[in-house]
């Protein structure tokens, strides 16, 4: 488990952003957190780290945005979801098993689905407005290589 | 020329026969109530195994209503993006299927021009140019029509659509889904300067949106006034947070139409339905000398009939697909 106290928004992007660089094809990046923790946000700084060039918005609508980086991106958001039937029909297990980074939001809600080896990334809200306060939690062979390069510095 | 148009974007399976791109002979939404009962129950929004299941009824209901059959059809128009791959693939396949089972010509339609094109419906005597808003849950465009088919992009959420915060913030005030109606229902009532939220510009020249920040304001007073025990006023937080929304769509909508010099601006998706939205551009239209168009409320949430426009007008002016069409769940606006 690494827990990770981040000031402001700076500080946010910058761990995305590193974060976003170490990612390899495959890896799944689960975010957890209440509404407007900002899973979106540090998302988008993944994105950067990730060689996004595209605005990466909300995909609460449309469940999935997949975006073009230096691997091909995958943005989930299963907020609207309401059980995990309906994740089934939409076909999200070829994404989590197949190329490319997935980064899903409000995944506990889809637990049950999931690969076993993923990264868990809470966000709770600090004691200032912009304070976050980030635990990495997670299994398999990646999520120990990413805990480690992230440790570093 | 009668198009038969097939939509199926997002939670909605839809079908519809247009005459000429302006006249709607028939458009079936899987979410009336006419459809559920039929399927004993409601049909489960977001899978896209219940478009396959939806579609040929569906089809079979639209050309029943519109009174002709597959025979009396001239063109095929579907929604190629952008859109959830797996539900734009069953629309794409079943027109791609009539169209080269009939020897139909087909067009693949970009979503948000068919919700522009829900105001050629509208209003029969609408011509472009003019500069056009789409709010929806999904989406937030600020755009140039050029002509019937040629649009120009020019602004766009960074972060949450416009639709997406009402139904979020409905959420938080513990309001049922979807949210957006029963906010604006609730600020009708409210004092919509009881609580200032920040409204966000972004950089003077930017025609871009950002909603998240706005979000994450209201939340932050309700945690706050929570924590102090105050009470909270739904309505106020309704009408002070629906203004803020308003406040930066109303006035990018303008100055956009200025800068191009229109002296129309149109509105489509969801939230064109937004009565809210409606009276604060109707209060400038006036003053600014700028008429403010919008489509009856079945036209501004997702709909083949729209899409059927589209395809007529794309068609007439030569942008003919084949059957190599594909979808594009993240297609960009051109």
């Amino acid at each position: 488990m690494l827990e990770i106290r981040l000031k402001g928004l700076e500080e946010t992007e910058k761990f995305g952003i590193k974060l976003g660089e170490v990612l390899q094809s495959g890896d799944i990046v689960c975010l957890n957190g209440e509404l407007g923790a900002g899973k979106t946000t540090l998302t988008k700084s993944i994105g950067k780290g990730l060689g996004v060039e595209e605005y990466i918005t909300s995909p609460t609508f449309a469940l999935i945005n997949e975006y073009e980086g230096r691997v091909r991106v995958y943005h989930f958001d299963v907020y609207r979801l309401e059980n995990v039937d309906e994740l089934y029909d939409l076909g999200f297990d070829e994404y989590f098993y197949g190329n490319g980074v997935s980064i899903v939001e409000w995944a506990e809600k889809i637990e049950k689905l999931l690969p076993k080896e993923r990264i868990i990334i809470n966000i709770d809200k600090g004691k200032t407005l912009d304070e976050r306060i980030i635990v990495i939690t997670g299994e398999g062979n990646r999520y120990k290589e990413i805990i480690k390069e992230l440790n570093i510095d | 020329m009668l198009t038969l148009a097939i939509e199926t974007s997002c939670d909605e399976t839809s079908c519809a026969v247009v005459k000429d791109g302006r006249e709607v002979l028939s458009n079936i939404i899987s979410s009336q109530i006419e459809i559920h009962r039929k399927f004993g129950g409601v049909v489960p929004e977001v899978a896209s195994r219940k478009h396959i299941e939806n579609i040929n009824q569906i089809i079979g209901q639209a050309l029943d209503e519109a009174n002709v059959t597959f025979k009396d059809i001239d063109l095929v128009g579907v929604t190629q993006g952008p859109g959830l791959v797996g539900a734009l693939l069953v629309g794409i396949s079943t027109a791609k299927a009539i169209a080269f089972g009939l020897d139909l010509p087909i067009i693949g339609v970009n979503h948000i021009q068919g919700h522009v094109c829900a105001n050629y419906i509208e209003h029969k005597n609408l011509e472009p140019p003019f500069t056009c808003l789409i709010v929806s849950g999904g989406h937030t465009y600020l755009v140039q029509a050029n002509s019937y088919t040629d649009y120009e992009l020019i602004g766009r959420t960074r972060d949450d659509a416009a639709g997406e915060a009402f139904d979020k913030v409905a959420r938080a005030l513990g309001l049922s889904y979807p949210g957006g109606p029963l906010i604006d229902k609730l600020a009708k009532v409210g004092n919509k300067e009881a609580i200032y939220f920040p409204r966000v510009f972004l950089e003077d020249s930017s025609y871009d949106f950002s909603f998240s920040g706005l979000k994450t304001a209201v939340l932050n007073y309700l945690n706050q006034a929570n924590q102090k025990g105050e009470d909270i006023v739904v309505e106020d937080v309704a009408a002070s947070f629906q203004q803020a929304v308003l406040d930066v769509l109303v006035e990018k909508a303008f100055r956009l139409a200025k800068e191009k010099g229109s002296d129309k601006i149109v509105i489509a998706g969801g939230v064109a339905a937004n009565e809210g939205l409606r009276s604060l551009m109707e209060s400038r239209e006036k003053e600014e000398g700028i008429d403010i168009l919008y489509p009856s409320k079945v036209l501004c949430t997702d709909n083949a009939a729209m899409i059927g426009s589209a395809a007529y007008f794309n068609y007439i002016e030569g942008k003919e697909s084949d059957l190599y069409l594909n979808v594009i769940p993240n297609l960009d606006f051109k």
